[in-house]
């Protein structure tokens, strides 16, 4: 269960813009018409999507009624999925896993670089570009390790140097490409194996 | 080693591309008429002749598993869930399998769909697999324009349409039940079993809920005959199987292999052995960070398969295999897996949501060498009051690991420990008090 604070700062109205209406109904048809509630989390997407990555208060309460079910409910759901923002995060929002099949391949030295170039504290918006960072639990990439998750996509494969590129870039909001950064494919085994590891983080 | 005409997944780095069109070149899509046009009893017994278990974790038997949906159907619908909430720390394998070989998982679907009288499928992708849910569903697009979906899927007479819906980062949404409550719109808490899913499921009604991998090799064994899937393997554990190598490897990867094979084999032959040699090697958590660890000893005899790791006081879990070697501090390496499950920790259960945090608390301050002797004692305890007093499996996930270390490496967490200090401070607290976080005001 995550912990989870409400921004101060919440805007008054929230509603669809056309085009989520539309893809509102869309999700709609593919729970049955009694079970509309299944809809909830798609919706809470839509609303982040829409309100720059974060949910205000004025979308549950817009959701609860587009699904008539109790604001609590939707609240409910908001709150306990760590995926949902409730505050605002960065344009570009570093997710670092810090996990121990990361962690053990450096991961720790991600975290330093991200306080050291976006900004000392977690959830802070940084003063360059506008990025924010956070430690997150395993994303399911452990044989990519150490790896980050910048908005939808993942960055595999990095060291400290290969990191300092990738931040570096999003400050001056050009970000690079995702991916491996070892060059290797996928998730196949490498052919030249590096010897003591020397080429990760 | 696997023969490579027995691999299953060809396409596992995706050397050869993942539409549709490539992924018929590699016969999936073949003769899948013919295979339903057999009737369920004979899908049903071909996949239980392979013997084939669940890759998902609990290595339930899924033709036992499918047998359990009710014959005709009643008033209820009966559901389809494929489980792709991919978040065991250590386990990327789903990832591979729904961004590279799409197809295989639909088809099987369209099999499972058909043996458990299913007409609708729900494939629950963990929030953070954005991207390889996009990917999923351009191949379900592909498939729908060959009328491989819809109405009379694949000209098989049965309608079987396909849904994604994406979780939002809840490791607990992996459990069964809790996934189901998810789709439902709830937020995810494992409910009480019995009643199993197979009866009352997803809106209450019969639901087979399968792994991405499970279902993904369904095609191939019918294809192939549930004979050959079974002479793959050891005898209870068959079959092919994708193992995630992480870690402190030379070259981590994922990799399909035949159960059974060794530990070492795996290591060395696939993943360019362990970093600074064989003699380096520390412990291994061998199928996801809710298996306990094995010691060197072990690693270096032990097979991978259900079974011989039970027979260690382990298990196959995900195959998710993270290697450790001495340059790491194994104490640090499981504090953060407590911390994982803390956070985690769904919070309908008291023993696991206070629990996980006792747990994790007591290694950080042994990391810290802040803990003392009896602290060691109160950890094993710990462990021994969640297992078995929850009501899904994660209580057991979060303490085995634990209870992992101390049986491996109790010699090195009470070497960091220390005695109680002479002179107590004039607190009487009841057993159940979590002292640390008494002293510590904003722990």
């Amino acid at each position: 269960m995550s912990l989870k604070k409400v921004h101060d700062n919440q805007p008054k109205e929230f509603k669809f813009t056309d085009g989520n209406l539309k893809k509102a109904e869309e999700i709609l048809k593919r729970y049955p018409e009694k079970n509309k509630k299944s809809a909830v989390m798609p919706f809470l997407y839509l609303a982040q999507k829409q309100n720059s990555n974060w949910i205000p208060l004025a979308a549950m309460k817009y959701i609860a009624k587009f699904l008539s079910m109790p604001y609590i409910s939707v609240y409910e759901v908001a709150t306990f999925y760590s995926m949902y923002n409730l505050a605002p995060v960065g344009k570009h929002f570093i997710q670092v896993c810090t996990t121990t099949p990361c962690l053990i391949r450096g991961a720790d030295k991600i975290v330093k670089l991200c306080k050291e170039k976006i900004s000392p504290n977690e959830n802070e918006i940084s003063q360059k570009g506008s990025c924010s960072w956070m430690e997150v639990e395993c994303l399911g990439a452990c044989v990519s390790a150490p790896m980050i998750q910048i908005n939808d996509d993942y960055y595999e494969d990095l060291d400290e140097k290969s990191t300092i590129e990738i931040l570096d870039s999003l400050i001056k909001d050009k970000p690079l490409k995702p991916g491996s950064y070892r060059g290797r494919n996928n998730t196949a085994p490498e052919k030249k194996p590096t010897i003591n590891g020397e080429n990760h983080a | 080693m696997l023969k490579s005409e027995n691999k299953i997944f060809k396409n596992l780095y995706n050397e050869y591309g993942w539409e549709i069109e490539n992924a018929i070149k590699r016969d999936d899509w073949k003769n899948t008429k013919n295979l339903i046009s057999k009737g369920r009893e004979w899908i049903i017994n071909e996949v239980k002749t392979s013997e084939l278990r669940g890759r998902g974790g609990a290595g339930f038997s899924t033709g036992l598993k499918w047998s359990f949906a009710p014959k005709e159907v009643g008033s209820r619908p009966h559901y389809l869930v494929i489980n792709a909430d991919e978040s065991e720390p250590g386990t990327c394998k789903d990832r591979d399998i729904l961004r590279f070989e799409p197809q295989k998982l639909i088809e099987g679907c369209l099999i499972a769909g058909f043996a458990v009288n299913a007409h609708v499928c729900y494939i629950y992708i963990r929030g953070e697999y954005f991207n390889e849910g996009k990917r999923l569903q351009e191949a379900i697009d592909q498939a729908y324009k060959k009328n491989y979906l819809g109405k009379n899927a694949c000209g098989s007479g049965w309608d079987f349409d396909i849904f994604i819906h994406y979780g939002a980062g809840a490791y607990i949404c992996g459990e069964e039940t809790a996934l189901l409550e998810s789709i439902e719109g709830n937020k995810g808490q494992p409910r009480l079993k019995p009643p199993f899913p197979a009866l009352v499921g997803l809106y209450g009604c019969p639901t087979i809920v399968n792994n991405v991998e499970t279902i993904a090799v369904v095609p191939t064994i019918l294809r192939r005959g549930g004979k050959w899937f079974a002479s793959i393997g050891k005898s209870k554990n068959t079959g092919t199987k994708i193992f995630c190598i992480s870690g402190n490897v030379n070259s981590p990867c994922n990799v399909e292999e035949e159960m059974g094979i060794p530990l070492k084999d795996l290591i060395e032959k696939h993943a360019g052995g362990v970093v600074g040699g064989w003699d380096n090697l520390q412990a291994v958590i061998p199928g996801g960070s809710s298996m306990p660890l094995l010691s060197k000893e072990i690693c270096d005899t032990i097979t991978m398969d259900f079974d011989s790791l039970i027979e260690n006081k382990s298990g196959l879990g995900t195959a998710g295999i993270v290697v450790i070697n001495k340059d790491q501090d194994i104490v640090a390496c499981m504090a953060r897996i407590a911390r994982f499950y803390k956070h985690e920790s769904c919070g309908q259960c008291t023993p696991c949501r206070e629990g996980a945090g006792w747990m994790w608390r007591i290694l950080d301050r042994v990391v810290k060498r802040k803990a003392t002797f009896s602290d060691v004692n109160l950890l094993s305890d710990v462990t021994k009051q969640i297992e078995g007093h929850t009501i899904c499996a994660f209580g057991e996930g979060s303490a085995w690991p634990v209870q992992g270390l101390l049986r491996h490496f109790r010699k090195e967490v009470e070497s960091r420990c220390r005695d109680e200090p002479l002179i107590k401070k004039k607190i009487n607290n009841p057993y159940l008090v979590d002292q640390h976080l008494l002293e510590n005001k904003n722990a």
